[in-house]
């Protein structure tokens, strides 16, 4: 590097004595883009959909009413009914991620951070596939598999001998909400692997030389020196997938409709907040009522990052190498 | 000699683990790859198995060609995505730089005022953004999709890279401080490179949702003209859902530039992936 630009960057910057009063430019220079875009097209219009949950439309105007739209969602019993099955519907779809999606994406990252391993590249490579695909495509590629119609399903479980175990599975009641759970993580699984398999190989070549050269190797090894290092990758997984799960919309739409059908069986937040903000069928969309829900999603998402901000962050320890 | 049998064991159950899923993943995708190249009868015939002579049949490409101005959706599609990205990265990587190297007045409070957007959708603020849009005429082009995905982006870059950023040897930089270079070259010189394998991470999981994303496309730019791949298929799906030739051909073509896209992206984070496990 030639000494020139650099020192022609060095008389540039703000002066010795500035620096010492407290105000660096380059702070400025390097948060203001950022924070910029940020600010004016996510947080405003936030605050301006929160500020609708707490007014109501009355002969064209609109009106100051407090907090009686959350009265409202909590209080009308075919409301807070939706409501409530909405968010418990919500909290199984996050439950089944997290025994499914995180502990099999574990498994794959362990089983791919073997660097004696073949075909590593190609394994990684195909096992991320179904993460960049859109919902579009998810939703119908696996409709049209699991559709009774087409029967690719049944024969695939006739070739195995089961074919009795087919059900209609997205037409159930009591299934259906399931099979999405699953065919999301089969969607999403790439990205807890991707991340563990990141954390599992930057974990340095001498500390698991000095764990074999003490006896600890294969499935010990795992558990007594990869897994603590790795457990601040699994906490960051785990509140990336609880937000991703409370958000979650597209499948449920692509797959079942707005009407997350059969019987609201498969509605969660995004599909209720949808239906209320923007009407369907013959019910009008009210915004007030959609931001008020808008704001209750915000509040579980919030509860939940918390709880991972201050209870779980503060106790995995951190180890720098 | 158990060591022996033991690892070769391990060996055989690791592939048999990653073959068993790995195919699990591929074959819806490649299902209806086989597919979209087969007559309607042999659709329903035989769906499992690769078509021949008799049932190769290209008609489903034939009526979405004809429909669909997919050529356009792509280019659309891709001018979005890239121009996202490069504003997420860039942007990200700055903010990421200054909340990890400085301490200064209010540094945790920007850093969780920025993180704030990884918990909250911004799909909960749409109305208010369509408002925006609305009033400074960006209703309808390509623009107001790349600030949306910027926007979006933006939190989880920020909070990953912090993470990587803090990793970067403090001596380093301190070194080059010594060595007279101003604070943007030490982030452009010294710690981007370093970070590269991030930036790699980063650009994966912000370019999936964007290329994806149907309610945006939907809501801000439905026009023919600004269609992105992904709502002119679901567009094009939704007229056409009893022809099935036409659907699973209208699949396939929203899959594959994405496929290919990926192929080529995936060595790089794999070599990104790798280099900063080297460290």
């Amino acid at each position: 590097m030639s000494l020139n630009p650099s020192q022609t960057q060095q008389r540039s910057s703000p002066p010795k004595p500035a620096r010492r009063v407290g105000f660096r430019l380059h702070i400025l220079v390097f948060l203001a883009p950022a924070v910029l875009v940020y600010t004016a097209i996510m947080i405003l219009p936030l605050f301006g959909t929160m500020q609708l949950s707490l007014f109501q439309e009355v002969d064209n105007s609109r009106v100051f009413v407090g907090l009686d739209n959350f009265r409202k969602l909590l209080g009308d019993p075919r409301l807070s009914a939706t409501f409530w099955n909405a968010l418990s519907n919500n909290a199984w779809f996050f439950v089944v991620h997290m025994l499914v999606q995180n502990p099999i994406g574990i498994l794959l990252a362990a089983i791919l951070s073997n660097p004696r391993l073949r075909f590593r590249s190609v394994y990684r490579t195909a096992i991320f596939v179904p993460t960049i695909l859109s919902f579009v495509i998810v939703g119908f590629v696996w409709k049209l598999i699991l559709s009774p119609l087409w029967g690719v399903a049944p024969d695939l479980l006739e070739m195995a001998g089961l074919k009795s175990l087919f059900k209609p599975w997205l037409g159930k009641e009591a299934y259906a909400l399931t099979t999405l759970s699953l065919i999301s993580v089969w969607q999403f699984i790439g990205i807890p692997m991707m991340l563990i398999y990141a954390a599992l190989i930057s974990i340095p070549e001498e500390i698991l030389e000095a764990a074999e050269c003490d006896g600890i190797t294969g499935m010990r090894q795992f558990w007594k020196i990869k897994l603590p290092l790795i457990l601040p990758s699994i906490g960051i997984i785990s509140v990336l997938t609880f937000v991703g799960n409370f958000n979650a919309f597209d499948l449920i739409y692509v797959s079942q409709g707005a009407l997350a059908g059969p019987d609201y069986s498969t509605d969660i937040l995004g599909t209720f907040l949808y239906r209320t903000f923007f009407g369907f069928q013959l019910q009008l969309g009210d915004p007030h009522l959609g931001a008020t829900i808008a704001s209750m999603m915000f509040l579980v998402i919030l509860i939940g990052v918390c709880i991972y901000l201050f209870v779980i962050q503060r106790r995995l320890r951190r180890y720098e190498f | 000699m158990s060591v022996a049998t033991r690892s070769v064991g391990r060996s055989v159950a690791s592939h048999a683990i990653l073959l068993t899923y790995a195919t699990i993943a591929l074959f819806p995708v490649i299902l209806i790859l086989i597919n979209s190249v087969k007559s309607r009868k042999a659709i329903f015939r035989s769906p499992l198995s690769l078509p021949d002579a008799e049932t190769f049949s290209m008609v489903g490409y034939e009526t979405v060609m004809k429909q669909g101005d997919f050529l356009l959706y792509f280019q659309n599609s891709l001018v979005v995505t890239v121009v996202s990205l490069f504003c997420v990265l860039l942007f990200g990587a700055m903010a990421a730089f200054a909340l990890s190297e400085y301490r200064f007045r209010g540094n945790s409070l920007m850093a969780l005022y920025l993180a704030l957007g990884i918990m909250i959708p911004i799909r909960l603020g749409t109305v208010a953004i369509l408002q925006l849009m609305v009033a400074t005429g960006l209703v309808n082009t390509l623009t107001a999709l790349v600030l949306v995905y910027t926007a979006q982006g933006l939190p989880l870059a920020v909070f990953i890279l912090s993470e990587f950023m803090n990793q970067v040897s403090k001596d380093l930089k301190n070194a080059g401080r010594i060595d007279g270079l101003s604070e943007y070259r030490i982030f452009f010189r010294l710690v981007v490179p370093l970070v590269r394998p991030a930036l790699a991470t980063v650009a994966i999981f912000t370019m999936i949702p964007i290329w994806n994303d149907l309610w945006f496309p939907l809501i801000l730019a439905p026009a023919e003209e600004t269609k992105t791949v992904t709502l002119g298929a679901q567009v094009f799906i939704g007229q056409f859902v009893t022809n099935w030739n036409a659907v699973l051909a209208a699949l396939s073509l929203s899959m594959v530039p994405v496929l290919i896209l990926y192929m080529i992206f995936s060595r790089q984070l794999i070599s990104g992936l790798t280099a900063g496990a080297v460290k």
